[in-house]
């Protein structure tokens, strides 16, 4: 009873949620919204025994993605009067996008209808026993079968990484605020100040 | 607890719920009473190092000052500026407390006192103190004013920075204990060091991984050096500029709470928690919420003594410190550490 009122708890707010982040005026709203809806959906996860999973969802997207998503719009100046004009103008790439979409549905729930799709993934029954936690499990399967995949994913990653290091960085040409911190570490009182008494009415030379 | 309800004669699961209910009242009523307390401590620390005396007249020794000003708050009018974002004003410390708060199921006080004993603990842990950046930059933001949208942008990247050498310090932990589980981590320490003391940090690889989290767990909590957040030369009062009466009094809370959250992470991973400090049968008769809470008040003076010792650090130093000292460090001990344990067959022996 505990599992069945918070599986109804968290579906009904992952789904409510994502309804109000493409209806919320205000675009900080609705990326609020959306972190309410990831939070939700790592509920779930809990709830059908993936909870390392659900662990790095939270960890990853709210607490690092969606941070930095949340920024992005709120320093963004938006105005709704000029998205509200180009609605008209992008309505049929919409709707054309939404067929897909629907399109997609359909074909998905019927394929399933259909039933028995070899996917590659083991049957419930064929499925290896998991091991003490899910964590383990994980680890067991990422670092022997999928070493590869996994490997590659890293490059892909760090590929990613330095590109977008390469595409911002701009190294100044003057060496004005460049700062040598083994400098400012090693400076002593009495390397930066002097002690001067200057006679009353005359200034003094540095 | 849930069987002792069920004793009573309640079904399986009023009685999950009533235990658990009970479970967070016995922790978070506490918690609020330790937080008061612990204010006072901060300032009695702070003052006594300053040579002065610190609150002293509110009761004996000023002992209530936390309690007067908690009362002075909350009979306070609450003002919303007129330009705030409502909703969010109100929300922002609410999520602040709430998230605070939340980090605590997972905390052994001792082998049993635990809410929730879950196999993913440290993770929780790490996932509930990335949340904790919302509140903050959410009352930032609804504020509508300057100093505190400043301070949330600062905030937001110096936890999402500090967290990156939290996690790589974590993993060096994990390593060696070879479970996220915090109570089965408290486990391994016993008699880690030379066979006779609990506790991670004697060991050599892991001493600078604990300094670099004591240091770490300053900048995530926004504690003196690196209060940046609520720096008053420059930003009035950071993200709370705004905020008035017991709206303020839960960043307030959820700031200590935080705070005592960071202290009993430090006793929990490298102190050896709710176990006594030297493994020798008669201080087992101690509880060992006792250790666990005398550990987390030593880190807590030590938290006080910084904040009362160091002058603030600048911005950009700040961001240095995380990207290009402990960032690389922390990486580096985890390839060494994980080298380590593979060359002397520790591997995985708890796990």
């Amino acid at each position: 009873m505990i599992q069945t009122f918070a599986f109804y708890m968290f579906a009904i707010i992952v789904i409510a949620s994502a309804v109000m982040v493409i209806t919320a005026r205000n675009p900080v709203h609705s990326v609020l919204w959306l972190i309410l809806a990831f939070f939700n959906a790592a509920g779930l996860m809990v709830l059908v025994g993936a909870e390392f999973i659900a662990m790095l969802l939270v960890i990853v997207y709210v607490g690092a993605v969606a941070v930095l998503f949340l920024f992005v719009v709120m320093m963004l100046d938006i105005d709704v009067a000029a998205m509200r004009a180009g609605f008209i103008k992008n309505f049929p790439l919409g709707i054309v996008v939404a067929l897909v979409l629907l399109a997609e549905l359909v074909l998905g729930i019927g394929a399933y209808n259909v039933g028995a799709i070899e996917l590659g993934t083991p049957a419930a029954a064929d499925a290896p026993a998991m091991a003490e936690s899910n964590t383990a499990a994980i680890g067991a399967l990422l670092y022997t079968r999928y070493i590869f995949l996994f490997e590659a994913a890293g490059i892909v990653l760090l590929v990613a990484m330095i590109g977008a290091i390469v595409l911002t960085h701009r190294p100044s040409k003057s060496k004005r605020g460049q700062q040598d911190i083994g400098k400012q570490v090693r400076r002593r009182p009495d390397e930066a100040t002097v002690m001067k008494q200057p006679e009353v009415g005359k200034g003094i030379e540095l | 607890m849930t069987e002792f309800f069920q004793s009573l004669g309640m079904s399986y699961e009023w009685a999950w719920g009533v235990a658990t209910l009970a479970g967070i009242l016995l922790i978070a009523l506490p918690l609020m009473l330790a937080v008061a307390m612990i204010i006072y401590v901060d300032r009695k620390v702070w003052a006594a190092i300053n040579l002065r005396r610190g609150p002293n007249v509110v009761g004996p020794f000023g002992l209530l000052q936390s309690f007067a000003d908690g009362l002075k708050v909350f009979l306070q009018e609450t003002v919303i500026p007129s330009a705030a974002n409502k909703g969010i004003f109100i929300l922002a410390p609410i999520v602040t407390f709430t998230v605070a708060l939340a980090a605590w199921a997972v905390i052994p006080f001792s082998a049993e006192a635990v809410l929730a004993d879950i196999n993913v603990g440290l993770l929780y842990i790490l996932a509930i103190s990335s949340l904790s950046v919302y509140g903050i930059i959410m009352a930032g933001w609804a504020s509508n004013s300057k100093y505190p949208f400043f301070s949330a942008m600062r905030a937001s990247a110096q936890m999402i920075s500090y967290e990156v050498s939290i996690g790589f310090i974590l993993v060096c932990v994990v390593l060696f204990a070879g479970t996220f589980n915090l109570n089965d981590i408290v486990r391994a320490q016993e008699g880690f060091g030379l066979g006779f003391i609990n506790a991670y940090v004697v060991h050599p690889l892991l001493f600078p991984m604990w300094v670099l989290f004591f240091i770490s767990s300053l900048a995530e909590t926004q504690r003196v050096p690196f209060d940046l957040t609520e720096a008053e030369s420059e930003l009035v009062a950071g993200y709370q500029t705004e905020y008035s009466s017991m709206s303020f009094a839960l960043f307030w809370l959820g700031e200590y709470a935080n705070i005592l959250l960071m202290c009993m992470l430090n006793a929990i991973l490298f102190f050896g928690g709710w176990l006594p400090p030297i493994d020798w049968e008669p201080l087992y008769m101690v509880p060992g919420i006792v250790w666990i809470l005398l550990k987390t008040f030593f880190f807590f003076f030590m938290f006080s003594w910084v904040m009362a010792t160091v002058p603030r650090y600048r911005y950009d130093q700040l961001m240095r410190l995380g990207w290009k000292v402990f960032l690389p460090i922390s990486l580096l001990f985890v390839v060494v550490i994980s080298g380590y344990l593979m060359a002397t067959g520790h591997f995985g022996a708890a796990a």
